[in-house]
């Protein structure tokens, strides 16, 4: 029974995959351009959520924060194009791509590894608590910069520059964001397998007695924090670059409540779970919302009955 | 008393009030939270409906004196009955499923996040996307004088007295009766209070039922001064698990000092910290630093309080579960 | 012993079946549109496509409403041809979220082909939506938003706007302000961008003394309670008190300066706070302090001319209600296109016809006449509203006068269009 259904997952997933690297082709060919560019969010999206997979996933940390670090890598991309347009800004002031994806990187990582530093003394409840409440203060301080268009957000006016590519081209762009997916996934799969992946999934498990063996828990547990957070910021530089727009919204809690739902919905831990739960989440909203206008309804009894499910409640017809 | 003063004593009553309601949110999420270690987010939808049902009760009765407190009371058995309805439909399946705690939690989020979504959309479905408002009695709508120079509006003197009353029912409750001491223990070790006799299935409704009423009446509360929406549902969702964090999960006395001190802060801090801010620095920055400041303060307290005390501010001195 | 993330395979099973399915119907759903592009551009030229972006969810879908009902009555109203040519009127809901505004922006302008494009209530969605819909070569009208930068250095030949500039009511309150003889003000606005431009503009044009201005938070947990910036406002001593408190939060606000007991001490001017969508809301409150306040407005459901008077006959007898200026702005739109592609003989592909007879405005708009400025935003009158109970027991809207004659907004010299 387990076999089978495994293989088909399988599958489905690398489908999926396959569909995502073929978009940009059959969205030409059934004339669907619209499904491309639903298509390059869901890679955007998937690539964050891999950057929370391993959070969660192997180092059993719920961040709720996680947003914050699309919103990061969004600014790292829209500030420095701002100033290459209208001037001001010094040094900041570039279109080249690579740099940006460089500063989003070299911030989300800084924020990561400050608000890591102080949430992960903490577990838990609070944890989840902490790392909201840190990408709160961020909403409200983009909030405030005025400058960057405020609560209004700011529209990029060109895309980043990238030697032989051209992001304006929506095939280009779409193929640059699924090859950062396949490069967070593998790089997902090796940590996964490496040494110091196993340290994290033991202090997830035991962190005590991780401790009592002489692991820094702490620190591989921050690593891991770091590591997700510069995945996500990745994946906000490809998202300004897609969007052409970046906006405070960006860091609203609700969204880091997304993407802990699809890192949930794909299953937590899995090496592809990531993919299937973006893909899930997004499509399904994309598809309820185009059903009626009281989309909620369906939406919100599937994650009832989705949690019913993964907790194995709905298998024996609520017996214990 | 110099109107400095005057202003002073007004700003501080009004963290009260503010202090005081937001109590009333968070009360029943930290009964569920805490003696049942259950996360629900579901608390919002619960706060939303309270207010439509009650604000819906109150418009039929137009023109029946007393039309609007008449509303609010007949709202609270409904709420119950709503609470019930999750407890037995949707918290004790997945309580039995012999989950992780961890990954209990983040069922539970999932399963109450959307139960959120389902009851906003049929919110939207019965009320519309338009708010609605309740008539007050004359006698909450004026003002009363308190001393020469200081006025509080006679409503929010009401919801100071409705808070402490809360309050102090639920600290009888809790702390004087046969049926607090039984709860006290399910929140301590569940296990062990039904081993001793505790009807922990029975205690664990009823706990949703007082938690749900009292969302409900939350919600119900707040219509006067905002009105019944929709976006009641996630507005005080985020405040309300910062306000029992901080406290301290499980206390009681800790949700009701947490939130006294987070409506005390976000109102000192609106009242006061643009001029506090203008003394030391430039006016334009000081201008636009004191909003962004004040509003990021909640979550500043929080971060202080957990980085210094991991486990809020009073935490119940047993708990159980690890 | 607990167990781990039981059948977790078989859950994803089910979203991956999900998924499937909705990859076979998006697939399919791709397909239909497909058949009809095999026929080419025909069909795009011989239909005029509008997609309508804007708020049906959340608290704010009451505006969102208000503006659809009154765009289907103004495509009713001409019979449901433009030129000739069919009108399809697409609807989607932004969510009052700029991302998904943006996403639904390009779903119209990449897959129904939308020429056109309107609705928009809030300048952040506005803002996100602008460069996919204007890259596409579609005309971007606003019915409500107007931001200072699309009226300043971001103006676009193909943009235009059916409403007003933000800066322009706050400046019109500013003077009244002036002519009531108020002499010193406290200024109380949310802490976003519209509510900075709204303060900008009062103080661009009020000559007496602002004691103290206040910018409250704003956002998904907005501020619920007022009574430390009204206590301040009262403490400050102002004769008058600005307040911009949009949507529901000004019900709030209202109802908490009335609570207060702060009109016997300060005079309250507001913008967007009472209007169609409101003044049911505040009448079952029973807040009759409202009644006889007075605030500036383009538009005035009692405005009087011929096509204004048939716009609000027509949607009082579809809809059973009074339109907001919401309304009025969304009818204004849906004939500003008409004016376009009537220009243009129902050529849709002659964007330059399109544009000119678009920059003329000489529709019938349900504010009497108005032109545009360079930067395609209308110079317009501002009138003097007041709230009265009308015969039936409504409250609603009455022009008292006027404050600005032909007023254009203080950024079209920033726009580099001609």
């Amino acid at each position: 029974m387990r076999l089978p259904l495994r293989g088909m997952v399988a599958v489905l997933e690398w489908g999926l995959l396959a569909a995502l690297l073929a978009a940009p082709l059959l969205a030409q060919w059934l004339a669907a351009p619209f499904w491309l560019d639903v298509a390059t969010r869901l890679a955007i999206l998937a690539l964050a959520a891999v950057g929370l997979n391993l959070l969660l996933g192997v180092g059993g940390l719920a961040s709720f924060g996680h947003a914050a670090y699309l919103a990061i890598g969004a600014y790292a991309t829209a500030i420095p194009i701002y100033h290459s347009l209208y001037g001001g800004g010094g040094w900041l002031a570039t279109d080249n791509g690579l740099l940006h994806l460089l500063l989003a990187v070299a911030a989300g990582g800084l924020f990561a590894l400050i608000t890591g530093a102080l949430a992960l003394k903490t577990r838990g409840i609070h944890f989840i608590m902490l790392t909201m409440a840190f990408s709160q203060m961020l909403f409200y301080l983009l909030q405030g910069l005025e400058t960057y268009g405020g609560d209004d957000g700011m529209s990029l006016d060109v895309r980043s520059q990238l030697p032989g590519l051209d992001l304006d081209d929506a095939a280009q762009l779409h193929w640059l964001a699924v090859a950062a997916l396949v490069a967070g996934l593998m790089l997902f799969r090796m940590v996964q397998r490496s040494r110091f992946g196993l340290v994290l999934m033991g202090c997830k498990a035991r962190p005590e007695r991780m401790w009592a063996l002489g692991w820094p828990v702490r620190p591989v547990l921050l690593a891991a924090f770091v590591i997700g957070g510069m995945l996500a910021a990745v994946a906000g530089w490809l998202s300004a670059n897609h969007a052409t727009f970046v906006s405070p919204a960006m860091a609203e809690w609700t969204h880091s409540g997304e993407l802990l739902f699809m890192v949930i919905l794909g299953g937590a831990g899995r090496w592809l779970g990531p993919l299937t739960g973006a893909a899930a989440f997004v499509l399904l909203e994309e598809w309820l919302s185009s059903l009626t206008l009281y989309w909620h309804l369906p939406f919100g009894l599937l994650l009832i009955g989705i949690a019913l499910w993964q907790a194995g409640v709905l298998q024996r017809g609520g017996r214990p | 008393m110099s109107a400095e003063a005057a202003l002073i004593i007004t700003q501080l009553l009004n963290g009260v009030q503010l202090g005081l309601l937001l109590f009333l949110v968070a009360a029943g999420l930290t009964l569920i939270f805490g003696v049942l270690d259950f996360v629900n987010l579901a608390h919002g939808a619960f706060v939303m409906l309270g207010a439509f049902i009650s604000a819906s009760i109150a418009g039929m009765l137009q023109g029946v004196p007393g039309g609007w407190l008449l509303g609010v009371v007949l709202m609270l058995p409904l709420l119950a009955l709503l609470g019930m309805a999750l407890e037995l439909l949707l918290a004790r399946p997945l309580q039995r499923a012999g989950l992780t705690p961890a990954a209990l939690h983040l069922a539970q989020v999932l399963a109450t996040f959307g139960v959120l979504l389902a009851c906003s959309a049929v919110a939207m479905m019965i009320w519309g996307t338009q708010g609605m408002g309740v008539v007050l009695p004359g006698w909450l709508r004026g003002q009363v004088a308190l001393g020469e120079a200081v006025q509080l509006p006679a409503y929010r003197l009401f919801i100071i007295v409705i808070g402490l009353m809360v309050a102090l029912a639920l600290h009888l409750l809790l702390q004087r009766t046969r049926l607090g001491m039984q709860l006290r223990a399910v929140a301590s070790n569940a296990d062990m209070a039904a081993a001793l006799g505790a009807p922990v299935d029975a205690l664990r409704v009823a706990v949703f039922a007082l938690g749900a009423a009292l969302a409900g009446l939350a919600g119900a509360l707040m219509v006067p001064i905002a009105e019944a929406s929709l976006g009641m549902a996630v507005e005080y969702i985020i405040i309300a698990f910062v306000i029992i964090i901080i406290g301290g999960l499980g206390s009681l006395k800790g949700s009701f000092f947490a939130a006294l001190l987070v409506g005390m802060l976000d109102t000192l801090g609106r009242a006061f910290l643009d001029d506090a801010l203008a003394a030391v620095l430039p006016l334009e920055l000081a201008e636009t630093a004191a909003p962004a400041l004040s509003s990021m303060s909640i979550y500043l307290l929080m971060a202080a309080v957990l980085i210094w005390k991991p486990a809020g501010l009073f935490p119940p001195p047993t708990r159980g579960r690890h | 012993m607990p167990r781990k993330f039981p059948f977790r395979h078989l859950a994803s099973l089910v979203s991956a079946g999900v998924l499937s399915a909705t990859v076979v119907a998006a697939a399919a759903g791709a397909g239909a549109p497909t058949a009809q592009a095999q026929q080419g551009t025909d069909a795009d030229a011989r239909e005029v496509r509008i997609g309508f972006v804007t708020t049906l969810t959340t608290p704010a879908g009451i505006i969102g409403r208000d503006m659809v009902d009154a765009a289907k009555l103004a495509i009713e109203h001409m019979g449901g041809k433009m030129a000739g040519l069919p009108v399809k009127l697409i609807v989607e809901d932004d969510g009052f979220r700029p991302d998904v505004g943006r996403q639904k922006t390009v779903k119209l302008v990449k897959q129904d082909k939308v020429r056109f494009l309107t609705g928009y209530i809030w300048s952040h969605v506005l803002m996100a939506s602008r460069k996919p819909a204007l890259d596409a070569g579609a005309f971007l009208i606003s019915a409500n938003a107007g931001p200072a930068p699309l009226a300043g250095k971001l103006c676009h030949q193909n943009f235009f706007s059916a409403s007003w500039q933000n800066d322009q009511l706050p400046m019109a309150v500013g003077e009244l302000m002036n002519r009531r003889g108020i002499k010193s003000a406290y200024i109380m606005v949310p802490n976003y961008t519209a509510g900075k431009n709204m303060m900008a503009g009062v103080m661009r044009t009020f000559k007496g003394k602002v004691l103290g201005r206040d910018l409250t938070k704003w956002g998904k947990d907005a501020q619920l309670d007022f009574s430390a910036e009204l206590a301040k406002a009262r403490a400050s001593g102002a004769e008058a008190l600005f307040a911009f408190y949009p949507g529901k939060a000004g019900v709030a606000f209202l109802k908490q300066f009335e609570q207060a007991g702060l009109k016997q001490h300060m005079q309250l001017f507001t913008v967007f706070m009472l209007d169609a969508l409101s003044l049911p809301k505040l009448k079952q409150a029973g807040m009759k302090d409202i009644l006889g306040r007075q605030s500036p407005h383009f538009w005035s459901p009692d405005l009087d001319n011929p096509v204004n008077a048939k716009f609000v006959a027509d949607f009082r007898e579809k809809y059973g209600r009074t339109p907001s200026f919401y309304a009025a702005q969304a009818y204004d739109a849906i004939n500003l296109i008409r004016a376009g592609v009537e220009g243009a003989k129902g050529n849709l592909d002659d964007a330059d016809a399109i544009r000119a007879a678009m920059k003329r405005a000489d529709f019938g708009s349900v504010r009497g006449s108005f032109t545009y400025g360079n930067n395609h935003f209308p110079i317009q009158d501002f009138h003097i509203r007041e709230v009265v109970q009308n015969d039936a027991g409504e409250w609603t809207l009455r022009t008292v006068g006027r404050i600005y004659e032909k007023h254009q907004d203080p950024y079209a010299k920033d726009c580099p269009l001609k």
